[in-house]
């Protein structure tokens, strides 16, 4: 039996090890939250965080988040949105909005860690996840908007 | 017909600007169900109490239902078009439910592509919104034993100013349901001056739903008891099985079976492909199942198909005298009198869509019918494949519509739903088809690779005396006929025998080129090829003349006139001439705007920058744009600005309308920056985003600026337009910076670095 944390719900697994965090949290936990959207790392729409980092869930095996913390945007924030949601919506992010969830998971990982990013940042930050509709105007501005209101 | 009755006598209208120049109303009826028949999916706003429109329902306590019959991909259309209902009622947008409508005819067409939603429906909406104000007024009139016309309507209430009388929508609903459906002629429509929401706009219906994670897309469709399917195809379209072995494949864990899947009868339209499912309890042990299929194959007639080979073959074909589609003048002899001529080819290979959401789709069989609830652009291209794969009525299909996570064209092609339907039918449970992004990929309705051959003869002015241009690419019409090989009106239409240069010689042409894979709509389709062409020979033919980019485009583009399509196979995208006329002088306002805008001529541009410029009219919208490129030792390029001034006509939604060109310039960047699929003996070369690199956020303009018209004209599109004019604007700053032409895309094949 693999034990680990979802959202801070204990949760245990005694599936195929092997079988990515991702298909965990959608097939068998029914939280869709978190996109497929490439399946090997390469689009961001999967991530959540494990122990606190922005992980891509669709490469990350149950075997690998044995023992760990894992945040999907269901757990993002206790009460109502976090910064990073409200700031999507105030800059109006999402167009068909299937990447954005990974998106604001990365950058609250990226606030976390860097209180004011600089656009350098901001891109070598986010340059792992895809968004097709061309939404990274404004995810920029959304990444300064939260930081604001973070500061 | 020309009354609106009540929906429950089954009549209802569809959309239809049919004006001459302005915007007036126009209505078409048909009728679909008997009466009597029970609607396979009633909504909310059939059954509330005051239901006008199929579209519209409003209940006592207030509540007004407006129905989305357009799929949501990320363009805002399912937010859009009830706003224009909620400015008509005189509605407060807060007490406004949007509901998803199903697949059913009674909508009208729902194919969700062509950037034609507002267009088409702008009109259906006013009526539906404009007879349930009608009919409120009646009731608060009657009620008040006061004339209706002393009436008004003030958000969510009526009003009778001299006696302070007041009730609100909610408390008029009973008494309103009771009153005939207005005619068309009776409705007054508000004033430009009293709009609420229309040209002001609202923000996504679904915003709070797409930030929490609590949007349901095709991928998080669910049902009790359903399967999971992934499908091995055949690798090389028209393929078939030969034989296979899933022995290591059941041995999988939360593997059921596998479920062979019949090749598609040519020609392939919206058939499964074929090939061999493997049924699991979830989407990974599927996965994992598939791999370990062991599947041999027979590949038919179009294992022949190399890109490199095809390529070369076009360019021949445009090497050569083809179809004429429009002709002015007479280019031979024009080129015959030995002024200076210019010759260029031009080549856009096969584009993927490669949308966020990869295909997936949810149905279940039972008791001879379907369900399906699918990320679909068409339900009811989905309700007709699936009766014919299952030779059961399209009436016996019902398609739900979820939300998309985007489309672009893909999503208008249901095979991926029609496999759910077919698997579900063969396992008796419900299953729902899990593509993976290698699948989408490989899978996909291509745009069509295009070779453009383009010929001029300058005049001492350096202005064209004659200008020729040929096309060749593989059209969509072969994904219902295989042996279609010219481009159609409706796709040769697209910037090509509509070049609104005043030339006095002038020939257009277009070759054949058989298909090898499915080629499909893809944002912008040939607009993309055919823009690039002759946007980028424009700027060829303006350095070839030693003359500025946007005063030679301008002079091309010449004085204000609407194009005469005598003789010419110009469908309009749809839309009457009379209506959309093709006008130049708003594709120079345009173009004037932006160069006024980027500060065109005013700005310096240092070692490796440069500007270029495009101009563009599809989807009856006009775009120019100028974009700004450095490029550096190495070879890398950025965009450090785009500034794109468009004229739609009246825009609905301003702050959508500038999220979609934004959005444009980025689809733009990838095309243009990395998007290319080939083949192999006929099996598509790329697989995943390694090898169909698409823009990431460091790769896009920096900035991109977006300017619209102030227009009273009917409503374009605009979920498509921006993407062509980029594309070319782009390829020329390159020009601009390196002194490098592209004319082959994408731009890595120029060898900057």
């Amino acid at each position: 039996m693999i034990q680990l944390k979802v959202n801070g719900v204990a949760q245990s697994f005694g599936g195929e090890p092997e079988m990515p965090l991702l298909w965990y949290l959608r097939d068998i936990l029914g939280m869709t939250g978190s996109k497929f959207g490439c399946g090997i790392g390469l689009c961001g729409a999967c991530t959540v965080h494990v122990n606190g980092q922005a992980t891509r869930s669709c490469v990350t095996t149950m075997r690998d988040a044995a023992g760990k913390e894992v945040t999907t945007i269901e757990g993002l924030e206790k009460n109502g949105l976090h910064p990073v949601q409200k700031a999507w919506m105030q800059i109006n992010v999402p167009q068909c909005g299937y990447c954005q969830v990974g998106q604001m998971m990365q950058a609250a990982a990226l606030l976390n860690a860097k209180k004011q990013p600089t656009d350098a940042e901001i891109d070598a930050a986010m340059s792992g996840n895809i968004c097709r509709c061309g939404t990274y105007q404004r995810i920029r501005a959304a990444i300064k908007a939260a930081a604001g209101e973070m500061a | 017909m020309s009354t609106i009755e009540n929906v429950s006598r089954r009549r209802f209208l569809t959309g239809g600007v049919i004006a001459t120049g302005a915007l007036v109303l126009g209505v078409r009826f048909y009728s679909k169900l008997s009466s009597g028949d029970r609607l396979p999916h009633d909504t909310n706003a059939d059954r509330a109490k005051l239901h006008p429109s199929v579209y519209l329902g409003i209940d006592p306590d207030g509540t007004v239902w407006i129905v989305a019959s357009r799929s949501e991909m990320g363009t805002t259309s399912r937010t859009t078009l009830p706003l224009v209902v909620a400015d008509e009622l005189d509605a407060d947008w807060k007490r406004v439910k949007i509901e998803q409508a199903i697949g059913d005819k009674r909508y009208g067409d729902q194919n969700t592509d062509g950037s034609h939603s507002i267009r088409s429906y702008y009109d259906a909406m006013r009526i539906a919104g404009a007879s349930a104000r009608f009919m409120l007024i009646q009731a608060a009139a009657k009620q008040w034993g006061v004339p209706a016309t002393e009436c008004e309507t003030d958000l969510h209430v009526v009003i009778h100013r001299s006696t302070g009388h007041k009730a609100t929508y909610g408390e008029l609903a009973n008494a309103a349901a009771k009153l005939p459906v207005p005619r068309t002629e009776q409705l007054k429509f508000k004033p430009k001056t009293a709009w609420r929401y229309v040209g002001k706009g609202e923000v996504s219906y679904d915003l709070e739903a797409l930030v929490t994670g609590k949007a349901i897309y095709g991928m998080d469709a669910r049902l009790d008891g359903m399967l999971y399917a992934s499908v091995e195809r055949p690798p090389v379209l028209g393929g078939q099985v030969k034989s296979y072995d899933d022995k290591e494949a059941l041995k999988v864990a939360g593997v059921h079976q596998t479920v062979p899947i019949d090749p598609f009868k040519q020609a392939p339209g919206f058939q499964p492909l074929g090939g061999i499912a493997v049924i699991a309890e979830n989407t990974w042990a599927a996965f994992q199942g598939r791999k370990k299929l062991n599947i041999s194959w027979e590949n038919g007639a179009n294992e022949s198909y190399n890109s490199a080979d095809y390529k070369n073959e076009l360019r021949e074909t445009s090497h050569k005298p083809c179809k004429v589609v429009r002709s002015v003048g007479d280019v031979e002899a024009a080129f015959a009198k030995g002024e200076r001529t210019l010759e260029a080819d031009y080549y856009v290979p096969l584009l993927a869509h490669a949308a966020m959401e990869p295909l997936v789709a949810l149905a279940e069989f039972k008791d001879g019918k379907v369900t399906a609830w699918a990320p679909t652009q068409n339900p009811q291209a989905a309700q007709e494949i699936i009766g014919k794969e299952l030779g059961i009525s399209p009436n016996d299909v019902i398609c739900h519509v979820t939300l998309l996570g985007g489309g672009f064209g893909r999503k208008s092609k249901p095979d991926y739903v029609a496999e759910a339907a077919v698997l579900s039918k063969k396992m008796g449970r419900p299953v729902k088809v899990v593509w993976t992004r290698e699948d989408d990929i490989k899978f996909d309705y291509y745009n069509a690779v295009a070779s453009m051959y383009m010929k001029a003869a300058l005049g001492g002015d350096g202005k064209p005396t004659a200008w020729l241009q040929r096309s060749v690419f593989p059209p969509i019409p072969s994904i219902f006929d295989v042996n279609a090989v010219y481009g159609d009106p409706g796709h040769l239409q697209q910037g090509w025998t509509d070049i609104p240069y005043n030339l006095p010689n002038l020939r257009v042409e277009n070759g054949p080129a058989k298909a090898h894979v499915r080629i499909g709509w893809l944002r912008s389709v040939a607009n993309i090829y055919h823009a690039f062409a002759v946007q980028c020979f424009t700027d060829e033919l303006a350095h070839a003349a030693g003359r500025d980019p946007v005063d030679y485009l301008l002079d091309l583009i010449g004085s204000p006139r609407t194009i005469d399509f005598d003789g010419v196979q110009y469908p309009n995208y749809g839309a009457s001439l009379e209506t959309y006329p093709w006008e130049t002088g708003r594709l120079r306002h345009v173009t004037e705007m932006v160069a006024e805008k980027s500060g065109w001529g005013k700005r310096k541009h240092g070692r490796g920058t440069g500007i270029g410029i495009a101009a563009h009219r599809s989807f009856l919208t006009y775009v120019a744009t100028v974009v700004e490129v450095e490029v550096n030792d190495q070879g890398e390029v950025r965009i450090p600005r785009v500034d794109m001034a468009l004229d739609a006509g009246l825009v609905v939604n301003p702050e959508a309308t500038r999220a979609q060109f934004e959005g444009a310039a980025v689809f733009g960047t990838s095309v243009a920056r990395s998007g290319e699929i080939t083949a192999t003996k006929g099996v598509i070369d790329q697989s995943n985003f390694q090898d169909y690199p698409v823009a990431r956020i460091n790769e896009v303009p920096a900035q991109t600026n977006v300017y619209m018209v102030d227009s009273d004209a009917p409503p374009a599109g605009v979920g498509e337009p921006g993407v062509p004019p980029f594309i070319a604007a782009f390829c020329n700053a390159i020009f601009a910076a390196t002194g490098k032409r592209v004319r082959d895309l994408p731009i890595t094949k120029l060898g900057l670095s």
